[in-house]
């Protein structure tokens, strides 16, 4: 299937041809944009039902690059957990770059052309069959994100992104390590083949084929965010320009999506030797991860540091349970990464908006206070009333008068951002959560209490739920202070374009909720044949190349 | 051979370690270069160590790792040049540009205050 190398020639190509229409013309480079972005949406959408309409053992699709014979180029491989994370790129860049439409293209010259750049890294990365290929992926996927970061400028930005910078090198370089030390044990880079060849390794090269998976598990787990490498994360995101901290979004999943797909493939059950090798590791990380985020988003005072933290659960919760190495729990958790993304990005660009709304009403404060002697506000504290005001008075004006619009859609979507990431019903957080919870309790399926769950299950178990109530005692006192406490407040001015947006993510996750069962059934599908990775490394291994013309025509 | 190797390679790696904890911004960005020497050499030698074998393969000579060396490595060795040296230079233009807004060389934009 050809249309397997168009998630990244697309980007590529739109690239390139915004970068030559110049630094102005922007109306241009935005349709431009906005047009391959809606073209990738729909080859993603059409790859994800092409992928899903084949039962788990063919659900493949190789496609050649080069159409050199298999072990020695480079292969693309497209199967349903590559198909699935396509879309939710596709759909949450659109968002972003709408969002971005409002404003923020504006605040540097080269955002069009960098916003592709990193779509087509992200994409590489869910696709590539190569090791060294998926490097190359990760560091166009990166070096984008360091131009998206610093765009619009400022101190904080360019400081977060020294450090971001700086750590995303360290992390490159043990990815390298981890590659070499991989080639060096099995002689191959092609994901399928190692896997083939792992199980084969004499038993002394066991330990340097364990060094080296171990290496590139570190570079793997700090770009996931996993404690103790995550602190990179929170003045990164904050840092950010809300479209471009969106798109960050999808980037710490690429890291669980790297760790998924190398140790399913290369540490699968059976193996002897290399059996699960570092899944002990990887559940305690995660653990570790949800303690650390979830004290944090217990202290977060601000909106843009509670939203980080709840992507750093995420992150957390995803790890340890593909640690856990069962097809029901991975697949809740393929089902809980679509939403909390989701909820995430649609908060990232919503934390902006309220932070307007904040503004607009600090600013009359400043210019009174000289006045009547009142305390100045402090950015993040309650606002201060000046003694002369009667608040009383205040409620009962009131009273009848007609909310405005901005105000009603700033609430309705935070309340509903809110509920998503806090994992509460009815939204898609709290179906996530069910699902990981009953496979976690029920290790043989619902009903058989045969194997009873470990220490490990259970404090997942007890950390999702403590995550979800420090999620919801975070964001009802963030709730409190933006949108009740203050009255008197002028409304925001929003454009359509700004909530349009927002909108669509949240109705995205409203969608995951409406159609759950086929989504689920999806994810459910992804993560068997991720547990089976036989088919993985038969259906690369089989591929031939496709014989020239001349051949062609000669063979019959 | 493999000993004068491997010492090179830990000494970069390890000088390469500890500029980058250091605090001031170019030390931290010799740190990385460093590093990256490191880990190049460190790919190098994941193939295989040989004197006066060529990667390209001629006439008369058995095409096997015993008359020639491992391609492959070169060729990541290469990407990994030049990706390591494209990310240096931009670590460089946000070193100056954090220089320029905070007018200091530390890592965090202000001097510890001590």
């Amino acid at each position: 299937m050809n249309l397997v190398v168009a998630p990244i020639l697309l980007p590529m190509l739109s690239a390139a041809l915004i970068l030559l229409l110049g630094e102005r013309r922007l109306r241009w480079k935005a349709l431009l944009n906005v047009a391959s972005c809606v073209v990738g949406l729909g080859i993603g959408v059409a790859l994800l039902i092409a992928i899903d309409g084949h039962d788990t053992t063919r659900a493949f699709s190789v496609y050649l690059p080069s159409n050199w014979p298999v072990p020695f180029g480079i292969v693309l491989v497209l199967d349903r957990l590559s198909a699935l994370m396509l879309v939710l790129t596709a759909g949450i860049a659109l968002a972003a770059l709408l969002y971005a439409l409002a404003r923020w293209q504006r605040a540097g010259v080269h955002f069009h052309s960098l916003f592709q750049l990193q779509l087509m890294g992200l994409n590489g990365a869910f696709l590539t069959g190569d090791l060294f290929n998926l490097f190359v992926f990760f560091e166009v996927m990166l070096v984008a994100s360091y131009g998206l970061l610093l765009h619009g400028s400022g101190p904080r930005r360019v400081q977060a992104g020294l450090h971001y910078v700086a750590v995303n090198l360290v992390a490159s370089s043990l990815f390298l390590i981890g590659t070499a030390m991989l080639y060096g044990v099995s002689g191959t880079l092609n994901l399928a083949d190692m896997a083939a060849k792992l199980g084969r390794i004499p038993a002394a090269d066991r330990g340097l084929l364990h060094a080296g998976a171990a290496i590139l598990g570190i570079a793997f787990v700090a770009k996931a965010a996993a404690w103790p490498l995550n602190f990179w994360l929170l003045p990164t995101y904050t840092a950010a320009s809300p479209p471009a901290a969106a798109l960050f979004a999808v980037m710490t999943k690429v890291g669980f999506y790297a760790v998924l797909r190398i140790w399913t493939l290369f540490f699968p059950r059976g193996h002897d030797g290399t059996f699960l090798f570092g899944a002990d590791a990887l559940i305690w990380i995660g653990l570790a991860t949800l303690v650390f985020s979830t004290v944090g988003l217990w202290g977060a005072q601000r909106l843009d540091r509670a939203v980080a933290f709840s992507l750093i659960v995420s992150s957390g919760a995803l790890l340890a349970a593909a640690g856990f190495d069962a097809p029901a729990l991975t697949g809740g958790a393929l089902y809980y990464l679509v939403g909390s993304t989701l909820a995430a990005a649609a908060f990232l660009l919503l934390t902006e908006l309220m932070d307007r709304s904040r503004q607009l009403a600090e600013e009359p404060a400043l210019v009174e206070s000289p006045r009547d002697g009142a305390p100045f506000i402090e950015p993040g504290a309650r606002p201060a009333w000046p003694a002369d005001v009667n608040l009383d008075d205040d409620e009962r004006a009131l009273i009848g008068r007609a909310v405005p619009a901005a105000l009603v859609f700033l609430g309705l979507a935070f309340t509903i951002c809110a509920l998503l990431t806090a994992g509460l019903p009815p939204f898609s957080g709290f179906l996530a959560k069910v699902v990981m919870l009953t496979a976690l309790l029920h290790p043989n399926g619902l009903g058989s209490m045969a194997a009873p769950a470990g220490v490990a299950a259970w404090s997942l178990v007890a950390l999702l739920i403590l995550s979800g109530l420090a999620a919801m005692i975070a964001l009802v006192r963030v709730g409190i202070r933006w949108l009740w406490a203050p009255h008197g407040r002028p409304a925001p001015r929003l454009r359509v374009i700004e909530c349009l947006p927002i909108g669509l993510l949240l109705a995205a996750c409203v969608g995951l909720v409406v159609w759950a069962g086929p989504v689920l059934r999806y994810t459910q599908a992804a993560a068997e044949s991720l547990l089976r990775p036989a088919l993985y490394i038969e259906a690369v291994l089989s591929t031939r190349p496709v014989p020239p013309p001349a051949a062609r025509d000669v063979a019959p | 051979m493999e000993v004068v190797l491997s010492i090179a390679i830990g000494v970069l790696g390890g000088s390469g370690v500890w500029l980058l904890l250091r605090p001031r911004t170019f030390q931290v960005l010799l740190g990385l270069s460093l590093l990256s020497y490191a880990v190049n050499l460190f790919i190098f030698a994941m193939g295989s160590l040989s004197i006066r074998a060529e990667p390209i393969i001629v006439s008369g000579r058995p095409a096997d790792l015993q008359h020639y060396t491992d391609p492959m490595p070169q060729a990541l060795v290469l990407t990994a040049i030049v990706i390591g040296f494209a990310t240096t230079a931009l670590f460089l233009v946000v070193l100056l540009a954090l220089r320029g807004l905070t007018g200091t060389d530390h890592v965090d934009g202000r001097e510890d205050s001590r």
